[in-house]
């Protein structure tokens, strides 16, 4: 396993939502109400039991307090980061029926899971050996979620990872103001502290080993490999210097140094929560002008508001009702040049809008990765995603699914417990088979 | 404006709120502070051969994130020499003629009774506050709760301070007794002008866990103390209370023991108290506290339409009686109201693990809990755990069921209603 650069882009960050000390913790610990059948925690794709684990930081038992939350979800330390909270457990805190303000659940989490961290706390313990394997593809947050739960059940796991650095998006996408790649790095190590978790890098699943031989080697196989390759527009002038893929300039932001020397002026495609993230980070980078350009209104993006607001707030432009038709520039790309589109997202005659940028990343989705094993008997894809039964099986027997790959992308919470759902999956699967 | 003066056994102060005998009321130049802030009285920490204190004397328990709900204390009588003392006393008098200063006092033999008396009087006291009540340290002196603990000495030593003193006497009692009466009594007889309560709560407050030690810790080893702050209020008013209704007691109540505001205040004053004393609020936030006290004290009597803070001595007496005497029959049922609910279903757990399976979840998909109206038994449970005002309250059933009480029950035959709460 390789460990992210020292000399890394993301390093100029501070962490936006800061930390709590111990007598913010107590004063944020006690405040909560402490809900019976509480909706915050039905709000939790992990069902992380939110009042219990607060109540043990207002005790000062952080141990029991990490313990609760890693037992539901063993990623619980990357999530009190990078959770949207505001839409999950804290947006539906009772409090928000008062008018008061909601309790800070993210913070309170990252509290009690930073302690398990520092004081090197651990948990969980692999259970007797049952002889079974189960092959992962993707070190990312699902198939994590999934080998961590096997090997509690005893179940040898080995990890396919086509990347040197591992943690998936948790390391290379998630926005460095939440949480910067060497964290993340640090929690794969910790959940692989279970033993019995093989990882191997470089290796590229379908090129470097075959899918049949994967399912020699193994008892059952989970597909964790989350998404593919940025899409690109399909516009006039993509193969200019400075035009990239957002996830891939995010990935060489965070694993390693981006130049964005002379650039004055940047631009990024898209309306989803790629997008924003690019836009603050461009910003946070020091570009002084970074407009986001997007087809729909303000109020039709599909990324998060609570961060378009902070994006703003921040000094982020918006292009709004922009569709890009050529990216132009003399080797480099220098300018954009946008038909304006009507509220149906139909172009208006005659009218252009050109913005210049040196610095172009493009954030309107990801290719999906299902046809990697498209060519399986009994696997159904659905636009890219793979089909799979609400506990992550998919039409052939002993292949299972969960994270990005299968839900077509969503939180690394929704890996977490479709990784955890899954690995109970491949259990049951597998005791019916011996 | 109503009339904020209070006149307890002849000791007579601008207003009811009056220092405790305490680490607050140590030393003149606190005191002077303390009557500038607008404290009508303050009762001198107890004089009498002067001690030698512990180092790490207080602890306090928390709870829910609240510091110091509760009190203790090991420190003891004044460690200040009796000379510096008087001269304070006779300078905080010449500064403030017009507030009550009452020495408190603890010696042994007659003879120092009437020393020490006699020089309180000198410097200038108002009163004089016999500390019958020291839990700690001192009792096992003979001192303190030792005398407070048995009525006949109690009696004597206060027999021998009145035919001493030519300024009102006070007994303070200690609380560490089975019941408050016969020692009540036992200063009425001596000839008391009234009687002070209550002393702290002998205690142990927590444990260091880490090393095995109760707190506070001295070194190695800790002993018992004295309990006080917000949490004893219940027992110091169910003290004051016995006293204040009992036909035969009919001398004044200084009321002490958990007085952290004016709410607290009124409520002492409801039972009997005519003035009230304050330690550890004061030693918690400050002389400043009184600001409120007086402010919201002076609201209260005008919204209720009281001239005078003496009209409200007693008022809550008459409805303070035996469980026997209770109406059976009266009957309450929680009712919720779904526009104020957030949801939080802690009256449903409350309910349910704590009182009577009558409050259940919704069921239609909302988070309005459900409540069983035939099998409430109006305990007060959810309203109490309910962290919205006003969301829950006890509305009364008109059953039907003329008033009866179990001791009509038992004497008369009187008809009680059905139970409820015992899922038939």
């Amino acid at each position: 396993m390789t460990r992210p650069a020292a000399q890394r882009s993301e390093s100029v960050f501070t962490d936006f939502k800061h930390a709590y000390g111990k007598p913010q913790a107590l004063a944020e610990a006690n405040r909560c109400l402490y809900c019976e059948d509480a909706p915050c925690i039905t709000a939790c794709p992990t069902s992380i039991n939110i009042p219990e684990f607060i109540r043990k930081i207002a005790t000062d038992n952080v141990k029991g307090s990490a313990r609760t939350i890693f037992e539901a979800n063993i990623l619980g330390m990357s999530c009190a980061r990078v959770c949207p909270v505001e839409t999950l457990c804290v947006g539906d805190c009772v409090y928000n029926h008062l008018d008061a303000p909601p309790i800070q659940i993210g913070k309170l989490q990252r509290y009690a899971t930073d302690a398990a961290f520092d004081k090197g706390w651990s948990f969980f313990e692999a259970g007797p050996d049952t002889g079974k394997s189960i092959g992962l593809i993707g070190a990312g947050p699902a198939s994590l979620a999934a080998a961590h739960e096997l090997r509690r059940y005893g179940h040898a796991c080995t990890i396919y990872e086509k990347r040197e650095v591992v943690g998936g998006l948790n390391s290379t996408g998630v926005a460095p103001y939440k949480m910067k790649a060497d964290r993340a790095v640090q929690e794969v190590e910790w959940i692989l502290s279970i033993g019995g978790i093989d990882v191997q890098t470089g290796v590229q699943v379908g090129q470097d080993v075959r899918l049949e031989e994967l399912e020699t080697r193994h008892d059952a196989v989970f597909f964790g490999a989350g998404l593919g390759e940025d899409r690109y527009l399909g516009a006039s002038g993509e193969d200019l210097t400075g035009v990239h893929g957002a996830v891939e300039w995010i990935e060489a932001m965070k694993l390693g140094e981006v130049d964005i020397s002379g650039v004055s002026s940047a631009a990024v495609v898209g309306g989803g929560n790629t997008a924003i993230d690019a836009v603050r980070e461009l910003l946070g980078l020091g570009i002084p002008q970074v407009t986001m350009i997007y087809r729909g209104g303000e109020a039709g993006m599909s990324g998060y508001q609570h961060e378009w607001s902070e994006a703003k707030r921040e000094g982020a432009l918006a292009a709004w009702g922009c569709q890009p038709t050529a990216l132009e520039g003399d080797g480099a790309v220098e300018r954009v040049c946008c038909d304006v589109l009507d509220a149906d997202k139909q172009p208006i005659e005659g009218e252009q809008v050109v913005l210049s940028a040196n610095l172009v990343l493009l954030a309107i989705g990801q290719g999906k990765l299902g046809n990697l094993l498209g060519g399986l008997d009994g696997i159904e894809l659905q636009w890219g995603r793979i089909v799979t039964d609400e506990v992550g099986a998919t039409g052939r027997p002993g292949w299972f699914a969960g994270g990005d790959a299968a839900n077509g992308g969503k939180e690394v919470v929704n890996a977490a417990a479709e990784g955890k759902a899954a690995a109970h999956a491949i259990h049951i699967y597998l005791e019916a088979r011996s | 404006m109503a009339d904020l003066t209070s006149n307890c056994g002849g000791i007579i102060s601008p207003n009811p709120f009056w220092l405790a005998s305490a680490p607050p009321a140590n030393s003149g130049d606190q005191i002077k502070r303390a009557f500038d802030a607008g404290w009508g009285g303050a009762v001198w920490k107890t004089l009498g051969q002067p001690i030698q204190n512990v180092s790490s004397r207080f602890a306090a328990t928390n709870y829910g994130g609240a510091n110091a709900i509760g009190f203790n204390n090991i420190e003891l009588i004044t460690d200040r020499s009796l000379e510096k003392n008087f001269a304070e006393i006779a300078d905080v008098k010449k500064h403030f003629p017009d507030h009550a200063v009452i020495v408190s006092l603890m010696v042994e033999t007659k003879q120092e009774w009437k020393d020490i008396i006699r020089r309180s009087i000198d410097a200038g006291a108002d009163g004089l506050e016999l500390n019958f009540g020291c839990p700690h340290g001192m009792c096992e002196r003979g001192m303190g709760s030792a005398v407070g603990q048995e009525p006949s000495v109690n009696t004597e030593i206060t027999s021998w301070a009145k035919s001493f003193s030519s300024v009102p006497v006070l007994v303070k009692l200690t609380p560490n007794v089975g019941d408050i009466l016969p020692h009540g009594f036992a200063a009425q007889r001596g000839g008391a002008d009234g009687v002070s309560l209550i002393n702290t709560i002998k205690s142990i407050i927590g444990v260091d866990i880490d090393n095995f030690v109760p707190n506070p810790r001295v070194g190695n080893m800790s002993t018992n103390g004295g309990y006080c702050g917000a949490a004893v209020k219940p027992i110091a008013l169910h003290m004051t209370g016995q006293l204040g209704r009992d036909p035969g007691f009919n001398i004044p109540i200084s009321g002490i023991g958990g007085v952290t505001n004016w709410r607290d205040a009124v409520e002492f004053m409801l039972l009997g108290a005519s003035s009230v004393q304050v330690c550890t609020e004061v030693m918690l936030r400050g002389y400043r506290i009184v600001e409120d006290m007086i402010e919201g004290l002076n609201d209260y009597l005008d919204d209720k339409g009281f001239a005078s803070v003496n009209e409200i001595i007693g008022k809550a007496l008459p409805g303070y009686t035996e469980w026997g005497d209770l109406d059976l029959n009266y009957e309450t049922v929680a009712k919720i109201d779904g526009e104020s609910c957030i949801g939080c279903y802690k009256c449903v757990v409350a309910c349910q693990d704590g009182a009577h399976q009558c409050i259940t979840p919704a069921e239609d998909g909302g988070r309005v809990p459900v409540i069983d109206e035939s099998e409430c038994v109006g305990c007060n449970l959810c309203q109490i755990v309910c962290p919205v005002p006003d969301c829950i309250s006890m509305v009364e059933v008109e059953n039907g069921f003329a008033r009866a009480t179990w001791n009509d029950h038992i004497n008369d035959g009187a008809v009680l209603r059905p139970k409820t709460g015992i899922h038939h």
